[in-house]
């Protein structure tokens, strides 16, 4: 029928939903490399550190370190894998900053927030999936190398700790999402996110303890973190379910920026 | 249809665009001209969505873009050259676009074939060139065979065939009904291709037109003369349906009179003539002579001339 624009026999109904944009953006986050290298990263890291501590600790007479236990110790790779998926999570939204795709997305998506929405749905999906796979196979292998010392699946605190690991991540990088939406550039992203959450937490441990028990149990990662059955030399650890929910409070409102800003400002 | 009703847009000091009114209509080609800086492509930004007015209202097919259900089937734009993630390609960078609007692969491959893409479909888009980008570009803009479209420059990069191919392809769209807005910075361009239209400096209207009457007012014919005693020259040939303009040091700009009317004159008053030249103003002369006091970047040798 019309001649200008080749024969559109294919064109239903248009119309933007929630449904459509999630199904777009992951056909973004499937179609460039850096996905893939990320994520495999982020599976390495999860299974091969915890593997490489679960051997060290069987073949050391002393044994765990104060608040940690078999369960944390196969799962300790979370912290290496989360910089893997923070930068994942930095990159599918920056990337789009960088390279000017994003006012493609945003002409195409005038109401704008769907399309930030379902990049942190595509991206939770992704990151929990894969990382739960990684965290059971990490604890299963973990177990087996600490022989005497390894607990089973039955074991109280295990199946919180996977999935816990599985959501820590999750979180952590939805975090990094937003961060990448408010900042819209992936250096200064990458930067922050790895500062909170892989430096500041050991940093901390130089100051007296008569200042960081005031607060080092209220930084996101080790907030977070006590899903994992492990103090991680926290004086006074929040409790488990508390401390993550404060983790996902900051995830919450650095979401809520990021849309404030992708409402008000220029794409 | 796009009606535009007082805009402006303002970053820090700077006024980028300065109480816009105009209406792009239907069925015909309009240009959009005006030199760098003179704020299209903010304009252009602002009608897709995609920059936030500081004030006025943009209504695309009667409604707020950014209200509309279905985007793609209203507006289609081509704002920058690569608004593209160079690690995909071709393929998936349309795809992911059309799928927000709930548009299927088969229509992707169509507009693919349409552009002329096809045996690079599937390669990086960060190895493409401007030329292709542009076709990329025009690509996305159509997806959604869309009733109204804005293309930004769409001739920049192309070679000739592609010149040419966007050509007539705006006349098409146009000759289907759609409402077709692009801009460009060059008047010839425009005079090929638009029907109506919209000249912009410095962020204002400067003109809202026909092509046509914009060169039948650029085809005004004028003569210069280069004497030692321009003062002189002038006092004779002054009357009142005739304008001359003094350019120093030695030349006159007469509008009004023949060559042969000056020069029979020139010599009766023993007044020497070193050149008479019969000249037609070009559309970009009647163009620069119409924005030459809203032109932000000019050349030295351009701020001397006038």
């Amino acid at each position: 029928m019309s001649t200008a624009v080749g024969t559109p026999t294919s064109l239903p109904s248009l119309r933007v939903t929630y449904w459509r944009v999630a199904h777009s953006e992951w056909t973004k986050f499937t179609s460039v490399r850096s996905t893939l290298y990320t994520l495999t990263v982020a599976v390495l890291l999860m299974i091969g550190l915890g593997a490489i501590f679960s051997a060290i600790v069987a073949s050391e007479a002393a044994g765990f370190g104060p608040g940690s236990s078999a369960i944390s110790t196969s799962l300790i790779g979370t912290f290496f894998a989360q910089l893997a998926v923070g930068v994942l999570a930095v990159l599918m939204i920056s990337g789009e900053y960088g390279t000017g795709m994003i006012r493609a997305s945003m002409a195409v998506v005038p109401q704008r927030h769907p399309v930030l929405a379902a990049k942190l749905a595509v991206l939770a999906v992704a990151v929990f999936s894969t990382m739960l796979l990684s965290a059971a196979a990490a604890f299963l292998i973990g177990q087996v190398l600490m022989g005497s010392l390894g607990v089973g699946l039955s074991e109280p605190a295990a199946l919180r700790s996977i999935f816990g690991a599985a959501l820590y991540l999750t979180v952590a990088a939805l975090t990094g999402m937003a961060l990448g939406a408010l900042l819209r550039n992936t250096a200064a992203s990458i930067t922050i996110f790895v500062g909170v959450f892989f430096l500041l937490p050991p940093l901390t441990s130089l100051l007296p303890p008569s200042w960081t028990d005031h607060f080092v149990q209220y930084l996101p990662s080790n907030a977070g973190a006590m899903l994992l059955d492990d103090s991680y030399g926290v004086a006074y650890p929040l409790a488990p379910w508390p401390g993550f929910a404060l983790m996902c409070c900051y995830a919450l409102i650095l979401v809520a920026l990021a849309g404030w800003r992708l409402r008000r400002l220029d794409a | 249809m796009i009606e535009v009703e007082n805009l402006c847009k303002t970053y820090g000091d700077t006024r980028a665009v300065d109480g816009l009114n105009f209406v792009v209509r239907p069925g015909m080609v309009t240009g959009f001209l005006g030199p760098n800086g003179a704020g299209k492509s903010t304009t252009m930004q602002m009608i897709a969505g995609l920059d936030r007015p500081s004030s006025g209202s943009i209504k695309v097919n009667g409604q707020d873009y950014c209200r509309s259900k279905a985007p793609m089937a209203e507006l289609g734009v081509l704002l920058e050259a690569k608004a593209v993630h160079t690690g995909r390609s071709a393929r998936n960078h349309l795809l992911a676009l059309a799928q927000t609007n709930g548009i299927g692969r088969a229509r992707v491959d169509e507009v693919i074939e349409f552009v002329g893409l096809g045996s690079v479909a599937d390669k990086r888009v960060g190895g493409f060139s401007l030329g292709m980008g542009q076709r990329l570009g025009v690509a996305s803009a159509l997806l959604g065979n869309p009733r109204t479209v804005v293309l930004d420059e769409p001739v920049n990069g192309l070679d000739p065939e592609g010149v040419r191919w966007i050509r007539r392809m705006l006349k098409d769209l146009a000759a289907e009904g759609r409402t077709v807005f692009v801009s460009s910075h060059l008047m010839s361009e425009m005079a090929q291709t638009a029907t109506r239209l919209i000249v912009v400096g410095r962020g204002r209207l400067i003109a809202d037109t026909t092509v046509d009457d914009f060169v039948a007012r650029a085809s005004n014919s004028f003569v210069t003369v280069r004497t030692p005693e321009p003062e002189q020259l002038r006092q004779l040939l002054i009357a009142p349906h005739v304008t001359v303009l003094v350019e120093p040091p030695d030349q006159l700009r007469i509008d009004g009179l023949t060559p042969e009317q000056i020069g029979t004159a020139a010599w009766r008053a023993h007044l020497p003539i070193f050149e008479l030249v019969s000249q037609q103003a070009s559309l970009e002369e009647a163009f620069m002579e119409l924005t030459q006091d809203c032109v932000d970047y000019r050349s030295a040798e351009s701020e001397v001339a006038a």
